[in-house]
């Protein structure tokens, strides 16, 4: 395996925030701690950044985000973007600064997310009651948990998907969490345990869900040119691509995701296959979109997630898949748009950098994925493939 | 276990005739005659060609459960109208309508359960708000 796609870009710095619950510093304080620190790993300055994105958040760091936090930071940036797509942006991200420094509109592209979703959980209006789709949606409570709920149901009648088999999920997630000394949860669960948690929506259980936490990450991406004058190890981005579903007029299809036209696009502009891949990140709001994910990506067929999964299949070092080796959303971190986590962990990975027990032995290729938005109604799907540069 | 009234949606004109007719007892889609789609939730242009000759049709109001879900919290949902029981309905004219099921056992809805339209009254006379309930098969 050698060939890469077009011009070239690379993730040079990481951080994530180590904190879960931050009531007593601002959103905007969050964004700058984990810009000093993703600038740190990567051994660059502020005044290196030509390029900031953030998803902004639902505007809490204040109106125009980008705009906010460049002035925030001191930034004197010549691109900026602020896509949002919910948990998905941040792996979208990963491919918009990509592209940004392959047409030299910047060299150093600054990533930042912060949110409070734990501190400020009663004030996150999860339905703008004047956008028009939601007037069809929010009159019914149709809120996040019952809509992953209504796929859970339809992929388990059209399926036979079982709620040990979603289990097993947050079983491999926990076993990393175990590990990982900042994760909100770090005691390991079993199936039992997770299928005699309280039924939530049904059929998914308290443990089928992600945790709510406040918290932070950045990444830098940079060209070519500036990944030859640092120390740092780099990871080379190898492919992205993105993809939506949506209602589709009242065609939804809810045992779908938008990952089984993401994952391959993304795949085939790395120029690798399901094979060379070692280690994935998969956005886990909840086990279910997990498993729908993993059978979009092709890494089984479709359907059959539900015995994939069974068996250690994800649990790292030696599982077949090991997935969400921090702990992922599910027991670790989900700071708002989540996608943030999966990247970084995915970089930890290629570096040599998780945690002891969880490290992949020779990582050289990784995925990470997110999904951004409801899989009951509208969704978007965004896949990275990043490579070590020696591989 | 009904909650009423229930909140009213922002009604525009882009919505209003769909949200007086559940008023009057009916549910209307919205059909493109060039595409021979009928499709929900409604809007004023097609979503297949993005025509703006779409017209409004009364639906059946039948349909079967597509995917459902009792849920005990919602956010500023009236503890006493819960569990909530959020759905997919199939409607007989296609399009899978997000909805909500009432006057039914949770437990015993299954994907497939035939249903029926009803209407549930909002603090504005002529805005209602389509639901669904469990009916007889034949």
């Amino acid at each position: 395996m050698s060939t890469s796609s077009d011009a070239t870009a690379y993730i040079a710095g990481v951080f994530e925030h180590p904190t879960r619950e931050a009531p007593e510093t601002s959103i905007a304080q969050l964004h700058a701690e984990v810009a000093a620190g993703a600038l740190e790993d990567a051994g660059l300055a502020a005044a290196d950044v030509d390029g900031y994105l953030t998803a902004g958040e639902n505007y809490q760091v204040g109106r125009y985000p980008p705009l906010a936090m460049a002035d925030y930071l001191g930034l004197d940036v010549s691109y900026f973007d602020s896509t949002d797509d919910g948990g998905s942006a941040y792996v979208n991200h990963v491919g918009e600064a990509a592209s940004a420094i392959a047409d030299g509109k910047c060299d150093v592209a600054l990533v930042t997310l912060a949110g409070r979703m734990r501190t400020d959980e009663r004030a996150h209006p999860e339905h703008d009651e004047t956008i028009m789709q939601e007037n069809f949606e929010s009159i019914y409570g149709a809120e996040t948990l019952p809509q992953y709920a209504l796929a859970a149901r339809r992929h388990m009648h059209e399926y036979g998907t079982t709620s040990e088999q979603l289990a097993e999920i947050r079983v491999a997630a926990s076993q990393h969490a175990q590990h990982n000394e900042h994760a909100l949860y770090q005691d390991p669960v079993t199936v039992e345990e997770v299928v005699d948690s309280r039924v939530v929506s049904d059929p998914l259980h308290l443990l089928d869900c992600c945790v709510i936490s406040d918290g932070a990450g950045a990444f830098v991406v940079v060209s070519e040119d500036v990944r030859q004058q640092i120390d740092r190890e780099c990871v080379e981005i190898l492919g992205h691509a993105a993809a939506v579903d949506h209602h589709d007029a009242g065609r939804i299809d809810l045992t779908e995701t938008a990952a089984r036209k993401s994952g391959p696009r993304a795949l085939s502009r790395a120029g690798v296959d399901h094979d060379d891949v070692d280690y994935v990140s998969i956005y886990d709001s909840f086990t279910i979109t997990v498993l729908q994910t993993l059978e979009d990506l092709g890494f089984c067929e479709k359907g059959r997630g539900g015995e994939f999964v069974e068996g250690g299949t994800l649990q790292a070092p030696d599982g077949d898949l090991p997935f969400n080796t921090d702990g992922g959303g599910l027991c670790s971190n989900h700071p708002d748009r989540g996608g943030m986590t999966k990247v970084i962990e995915a970089v930890r990975q290629l570096r040599g950098e998780a945690n002891d027990p969880v490290q992949v032995p020779e990582a050289t290729v990784a995925l990470a994925h997110g999904t951004g938005g409801y899989l009951g109604t509208r969704h978007a799907g965004s896949t990275a493939v990043l490579g070590r540069v020696d591989r | 276990m009904s909650w009423e009234p229930r909140p009213v949606p922002s009604v525009t004109p882009e919505t209003a005739p769909y949200w007086e007719a559940a008023a009057d007892g009916t549910l209307l889609l919205r059909r493109c005659p060039d595409c021979e789609l009928t499709f929900y939730y409604p809007r004023a242009r097609c979503p297949d060609c993005l025509g703006d000759d779409v017209e409004w049709v009364e639906a059946d109001g039948t349909g079967t459960v597509y995917a459902h879900t009792s849920t005990e919290t919602v956010a500023a949902w009236p503890e006493e109208d819960l569990p909530l029981v959020l759905a997919y309905v199939e409607l007989t004219e296609g399009p899978r309508m997000l909805t909500a099921l009432q006057g039914c056992d949770p437990d015993a809805i299954e994907i497939g359960t035939s249903v029926a339209v009803t209407f549930v009254p909002t603090a504005t006379d002529d805005v209602s708000i389509p639901v669904f309930e469990p009916i007889d098969d034949d």
